[in-house]
């Protein structure tokens, strides 16, 4: 059972369908991503298939549908960050981590995310790990500033 | 009725109909790739625009209604110019696959390319590197050749009421695909088909099984029986431009025979014997106070979608087999018995109008001791595919008998591939059993054509016995939920997955509106008024296979190999 899923949808047991993107909000933000169990139960209630539901979901930007890595990395997509090159260190980090924007590695160890502005023009390009900026980012820092963050020894040991 | 004008000529038009309709029956032809008939149009494509007199901008014909003094210009500079640059956009991305696809001659995206001269690619997009999806038994899915035109979605939801699939991300990124964008193998997806044949592209496509059959049929060592279903023998034509409907069933079999298969069954035959067992068990559960009401078994995307949305009501299901896999299981044990052959060295090949018979071959129940019933199922498309390679043309051939014993059938066997037809079948046999005489006429004329529900009380002897068929899941989803609200009227429900049943299957020739499913039926129907035996009871070979092996319907032999048992699938739905 899966108590802080059902404390919410309980809240939504007659919700009509135009509840959707509300409760899928309340879900992520309480539960940190949209698992299949997740839209599955939100299926249930608003007797929406789950196609339609992972259809709406991700027509919007703001959901996830795998946990947050233990370190989260978001990359600056706003204005001044795209001006300053920002393309080209999403690349960099989606190969350096071997996955895709809103994804999170097999190991749990990351997760990358886009977001709109940081607030941090002034810093740009700027990237962010569990809430600790990274300025004027290149793609060629990118291995360096991920590696610091491996909890793996080895790397660990390299980097020294 | 008021007058409006097309491409400058006056023309009668009526309140509420689209322009299209219009256009459509005045014989004017504006591509369309978006629009299903009968549902509700959602003007994504664009490619059905026209020029509107006093209207800004080009206009979507299928989703705009007629008005009095309308002028219309449906092939205007400006129209065509639009319809033009629409397919460059849309090749913009499309792989240069044409001479390694299945759809080549029969994609929509292909013939307006061609009927616009589109010589070279103007606008190049970054080819989207898409996988392909072929874990299900049943259906490929390619989504680098999708142009998003939202078909299959549509009738995945309006019509099957499944909704296994759906648009996924926005933009340039968007695809189609079922929740997560997993494989169709874990969605709800009932591999009907009906996706298939409203793709206007190769953007989705049956499992072929061609490949298999052709080595079997060069292993010496492997005798290669074949059956064909109901309605394959009034559709295939199509694929050799004889007309919908016309039966070609002995040129067919002549086909099959020169094609190098051993044998020619006839799955009406087993049709016949599905009655028998099914006609008992309906028999039996009345009298006995079993579950009622009874459900038809024979469509295995109905059996998927029962098992998935409506698992506490499998126990109304029969438990016959279907007619495919009763004729599978009676080749690899009587036949192999009385012919003294090794049912290993069989391979039973089934010629189905269907994408979901694939998938119900491969269920572990439809095996005995290991040994599968089916070794391999082809569409009606498929087996059009062989036939025209092995350099064979149904127009110039003479017609031939099928094999005995499994080649002899009632007309209420051929039945089977309509809506209604298993009922109307079902109900001429059990009228005999529960009565021991006939019915007057055999015709039940209330639960014929293309209605998504037909509905009857009929009367046996004393019995009144509610019946109703259903095709069309989301018609069946209907019908489930009046049932499971407590409608109580109703004994014996009839569920063909397809709209209008097999004749209309997910399996069956591509491109082909209603007016040729419509003569599909009439084709069965016509067979079944001319037919000497209109009665599965009466099937010789059905009542000496019962004489000789299964000694009674529902006996514990027939149990064992003509009937099954379902189970509850917790997919994504
Ligand atoms: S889908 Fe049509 S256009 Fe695309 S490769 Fe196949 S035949 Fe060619
Ligand atoms: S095969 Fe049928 S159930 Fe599956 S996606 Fe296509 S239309 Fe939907
Ligand atoms: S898969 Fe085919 S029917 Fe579905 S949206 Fe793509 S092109 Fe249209
Ligand atoms: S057919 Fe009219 S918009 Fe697609």
């Amino acid at each position: 059972m899966d108590t802080i899923l059902d404390t919410i949808l309980d809240k939504h047991r007659n919700a009509r369908r135009d509840a959707l993107i509300p409760i899928l909000q309340e879900v992520q933000e309480a539960k940190g991503f949209l698992s299949r169990e997740s839209v599955a139960a939100i299926g249930e209630i608003l007797n929406l298939p789950t196609s339609k539901i992972y259809g709406v979901a991700t027509f919007y930007n703001q959901f996830r549908f795998s946990p947050l890595g233990a370190q989260h990395v978001q990359i600056c997509r706003g204005t001044a960050c795209h001006v300053k090159g920002s393309a080209a260190v999403l690349d960099a980090l989606e190969r350096e981590l071997d996955i895709e924007a809103g994804q999170t590695t097999r190991d749990g160890q990351f997760s990358l995310e886009v977001v709109a502005c940081i607030g941090a023009c002034g810093l740009a390009p700027v990237i962010s790990v569990n809430g600790e900026f990274h300025a004027g980012v290149l793609p060629e820092d990118v291995n360096n500033i991920i590696n610091s963050y491996r909890v793996d020894e080895e790397v660990q040991a390299d980097a020294k | 009725m008021f007058t409006i004008q097309i491409n400058n000529r006056n023309i009668q038009a009526k309140a509420g109909e689209t322009i299209l309709q219009v256009l459509k029956r005045e014989g004017i032809k504006v591509p369309t790739l978006c629009h299903l008939e009968d549902l509700f149009p959602t003007g994504a494509c664009r490619m059905c625009v026209v020029e509107v007199e006093g209207m800004d901008g080009l206009i979507p014909s299928c989703a705009f209604p007629v008005s009095k003094d309308m002028k219309i210009l449906t092939h205007s500079p400006k129209a065509l110019q639009a319809r033009k640059t629409i397919i460059e956009l849309l090749l913009a991305n499309h792989p240069d696959d044409c001479l390694f696809c299945v759809r080549n001659g029969n994609c929509d995206l292909q013939s307006l390319s061609e009927e616009f001269g589109i010589r070279q690619r103007r606008y190049s997009g970054v080819k989207d590197n898409y996988n392909i999806d072929s874990s299900s038994p049943s259906i490929i899915r390619d989504p680098a050749k999708c142009i998003l035109c939202g078909k299959c979605v549509r009738i995945c939801e309006e019509i099957q009421g499944v909704s296994a699939i759906d648009f996924i991300n926005r933009g340039s990124e968007a695809t189609i695909g079922p929740a997560f964008n997993e494989g169709l193998n874990v969605s709800s997806c009932i591999y009907c088909g009906q996706c298939i044949n409203v793709c206007p592209t190769g953007a989705l496509r049956e499992k072929s099984d061609i490949k298999r059959v052709l080595d079997a049929l060069n292993d010496p060592d492997k005798l290669v029986v074949v059956q064909h279903a109901p309605a394959i023998s009034v559709s295939i034509g199509e694929e050799f431009n004889i007309k919908p409907g016309k039966d070609v069933m002995g040129i067919m079999t002549s086909a099959l025979r020169r094609i190098g298969f051993d044998r020619v069954f006839d799955t009406s035959f087993a049709a016949d014997l599905t009655i028998m067992e099914e006609g008992s068990e309906l028999v039996s559960r009345i009298k006995n106070g079993g579950k009622l009401p009874m459900m038809t078994s024979c469509s295995p995307g109905w059996i998927k979608f029962v098992e998935e949305f409506y698992p506490e009501m499998m126990d109304n299901l029969s438990t016959c087999k279907s007619p495919q896999q009763m004729m599978g299981a009676v080749v690899k044990s009587y036949y192999a018995e009385r012919e003294n052959l090794d049912p290993k060295k069989i391979f039973s090949v089934s010629l189905m109008p269907c994408t979901a018979k694939k998938f119900e071959a491969e269920r572990p129940e439809m095996s005995n001791n290991n040994i599968p019933d089916i070794n391999a199922v082809l569409t009606t498309r498929e087996l059009a595919r062989i036939i025209k390679m092995r350099g064979l043309d149904l127009n110039d051939m003479e017609p031939e008998g099928p094999d005995t014993p499994f080649g002899e059938r009632s007309s209420a066997g051929k039945l089977f591939g309509v809506s209604g037809g298993v009922m109307e079948a079902a109900l001429r046999s059990a009228h005999f059993l529960i009565t021991g005489k006939e019915m007057d006429d055999p015709q039940i004329t209330a639960i014929r054509g293309l209605d998504g529900i037909k509905e009857a009380h009929v009367k046996i002897g004393d019995l009144e016995i509610g019946v109703a068929a259903a095709s069309g899941l989301a018609n069946a989803r209907n019908l489930m939920e009046q049932i499971k609200n407590g409608r109580d009227d109703i004994h014996f429900i009839e569920i063909m997955t397809c709209p209008g049943g097999c004749i209309n299957g997910g399996g069956q020739p591509i491109g082909k509106d209603l007016d040729a499913i419509k003569s599909r039926m009439k084709g069965l129907y016509q067979i079944d008024r001319d037919a000497s035996n209109r009665l599965s009871h009466h099937n010789e070979y059905v009542n000496r296979l019962y004489e000789e092996f299964f000694e009674a319907p529902n006996s514990h032999k027939a149990h064992e190999l003509l009937h099954t048992h379902y189970h509850k699938r917790d997919v994504m739905k």
